[in-house]
């Protein structure tokens, strides 16, 4: 991370920033923190503490060690991926309705995981991972085609809706599928509404080096991204070779939203929302955007899914759910701003 | 095809190019040299091509015939970021993102200058400095672009393509959307900007901006060079009045002594006649008087 060497005192805003980072660095210790301790099995954060450091008895270990700790290395992995693919999507699409669920990308993958598990069963984690990346690239290229039809960047509101619909269709024949195989409904039914239940390292540990190689590639697409913002006719001429980036782009894109459907099943709007707070509070500069989306996405995903913990005890509310809720208003908000299509 | 090369003191120029839009050609067989520490100024009606060739030459738009010869190698040879080190072009319809700052925006043009593992160095902090200086917009440095007046956005859009550090520059239209101060005062900063020592070419509208700020004048039509020289030998009457269609008297600009375009009046009942023969072409009253 040593290269991201901003121009940040001359900028004059280089302290808020520090400030801003250093809250996110918190706030995901915080997350961290919290998914480790929180849970429908009750326990004394003393004794949860004691567990992490070596202690406890064989049940708490069991809840710590087994459950917890994977399933908050998921949301970690998880989050990291999508708030970065958001952040790449809205910027490559200069388009601040972009994210690989609102444009269907996350459904298009876990329908093609659907396929693999009622069709060819397909039973490992890494077919998953495999499958979702097939899927992942088909719509993501969709939704570029979509996003560049016309030679223009797309009305926000017309991607957005495109992009809905696709997602709408992908998702009912996911259900079809699933309602009318019962053993692969059985496999899929919280996967499909986006969830970290029961995610271990056996699921997260095929993904991690895909999603490194994907986070790598956003940022080395960032600073190419900072100047396609300016318009493409400004990025070449700055430089820029505009068609390597669509392809670094689309790679990471691929591997980053691939990976969290395969690993979390089809989450929406932690893709669209994280990077939004992330320009609130950081800039326009995509290296930082790219950077703040890595730490701020997983501390959304992760307390989304500590509060589908408790939220309807003793049963468990999917992170997707919790998402959903927590992401449509500021969709709304998003597409009734006047400048919605300046980003 | 074999690669031409032309003169080596050109720092850009056409042979033979030939440009299309989908399968409509919107340039034909142009061929064209800028000279070098020249402020060249691309003159003609809109849809004459202007613009295309302008994109042509900076390499966004792909030859379909002949060659854009940069530095007297063609253009297509270079990568994109070895263009960039040598041209830079402010195109129309730049759009600042949301929020950005004047050093944010203007810190952009280091693209080329910059390495995956060395994003930013001394050399692109002097530069960014030294074009918010030139530029006269220091003072700007931490404001939002998009709270500027419309000329300061300019000069923040100048700065961006200044701090790319490259002795050619290209603008589409700088002045256009601007008031009569701004334009003057864009036009100023190009006039002193070719005065040390980089060649610049721009597209203008206005002839007598042109007439006034340019070393050399390239007159278009219909995707064909009319005329090119200095604006004393090009810009005529006749020219007008063929290129624009327009009827019109050449008069000396009371100030510089450069050709200064003044519109024949059609609602009176002896408009000046158009073309060769307006060059008797003065009205009761006018002082004035003589086309070139």
């Amino acid at each position: 991370m040593g290269t991201i060497v901003a121009p940040a005192v001359r900028v004059g805003r280089g302290t808020t920033r520090a400030a801003w980072i250093g809250a996110a660095v918190v706030g995901l210790l915080v997350a961290v923190a919290l998914s480790v301790v929180v849970g429908a099995n009750p326990m004394a954060p003393g004794t949860v503490l004691d567990t992490v450091l070596g202690g406890g008895t064989a049940e708490s270990r069991f809840v710590v060690w087994d459950q917890r700790i994977p399933r908050t290395a998921a949301g970690l992995v998880v989050g990291a991926a999508l708030g970065v693919a958001g952040a790449l999507m809205q910027a490559f699409t200069r388009n601040p309705l972009a994210d690989p669920g609102i444009l269907g990308v996350n459904a298009g993958a876990a329908f093609v995981v659907a396929v693999g598990i009622t069709f060819f069963g397909v039973t490992s984690p890494l077919g998953h991972v495999w499958l979702a990346c097939a899927g992942a690239l088909v719509l993501t290229v969709a939704a570029y085609a979509i996003g560049s039809a016309g030679g223009q960047a797309a009305g926000p509101v017309r991607l957005t809706v495109t992009g809905v619909a696709i997602g709408a269709v992908f998702a009912g024949l996911t259900t079809g599928l699933t309602l009318t195989h019962p053993d692969a409904f059985d496999r899929m039914r919280g996967w499909s509404a986006g969830s970290l239940l029961e995610r271990g390292f056996d699921v997260v540990l095929p993904v991690l080096p895909l999603v490194l190689v994907g986070l790598a590639l956003a940022l080395g697409a960032a600073s190419g991204l900072n100047s396609i913002a300016l318009g493409s006719d400004v990025a070449r001429s700055q430089g820029v070779s505009v068609r390597r980036i669509q392809l670094v782009v689309l790679a990471a894109v691929t591997l980053l939203a691939g990976s969290a459907t395969a690993v979390a099943g089809p989450l929406v709007f932690v893709g669209l929302v994280v990077p939004h707070l992330v320009r609130w509070t950081l800039g326009t500069d995509q290296r930082h955007i790219v950077l703040g989306s890595m730490l701020l996405g997983p501390v959304l995903v992760l307390l989304s899914d500590v509060l589908g913990r408790i939220a309807v005890l003793p049963s468990e509310m999917p992170v997707g759910v919790v998402t959903a809720f927590a992401g449509a208003p500021v969709l709304i908000a998003l597409v009734r701003r006047r400048t919605v299509t300046a980003l | 095809m074999s690669s031409p090369t032309g003169p080596p003191d050109s720092p850009l120029q056409a042979v033979g190019l030939g440009v299309r839009y989908d399968r409509r050609s919107v340039i034909d067989d142009l061929s064209v040299a800028v000279p070098p520490g020249s402020f060249t100024v691309i003159i003609g009606p809109n849809a004459c091509g202007k613009s295309t060739l302008l994109r042509a030459a900076a390499g966004l738009l792909p030859a379909s015939a002949g060659t854009v010869l940069l530095d007297g190698r063609d253009i297509a040879l270079y990568s994109a970021k070895d263009t960039a080190r040598r041209l830079g072009l402010l195109p129309q319809g730049a759009v600042s993102p949301e929020g950005i700052t004047v050093a944010e925006l203007v810190a952009r043009g280091r693209y080329a200058h910059q390495r995956l593992l060395r994003q930013w160095s001394a050399a692109d902090e002097s530069a960014v400095t030294d074009a918010l200086r030139v530029t006269n917009v220091a003072d700007l440095a931490t404001r939002p672009v998009d709270e500027l007046s419309g000329g300061q956005r300019q000069r923040v859009w100048i700065a961006m393509v200044l701090a790319q550090q490259t002795p050619l520059i290209l603008l589409d239209e700088p002045t256009t959307y601007l008031d009569i101060a701004h334009q003057i005062e864009v036009l100023n900063l190009l006039h002193d900007l070719n005065g040390q020592g980089r060649t610049i070419v721009a597209v203008l509208h206005d002839l007598n901006h042109a007439a006034r700020y340019a070393s050399n004048i390239i007159a278009m039509q219909d995707g064909r060079i009319v005329a090119q020289g200095p604006p004393r030998t090009t810009i005529t009457a006749e020219l007008v009045a063929e290129v624009f269609g327009l009827a019109n008297v050449v008069i000396s600009d009371p100030l510089t002594g450069t050709p200064l375009v003044v519109p024949a009046d059609t609602r009176l009942p002896h408009p000046v006649a158009t073309g060769a023969s307006s060059s008797s072409g003065s009205r009761a009253g006018s002082r004035a008087e003589q086309t070139i």
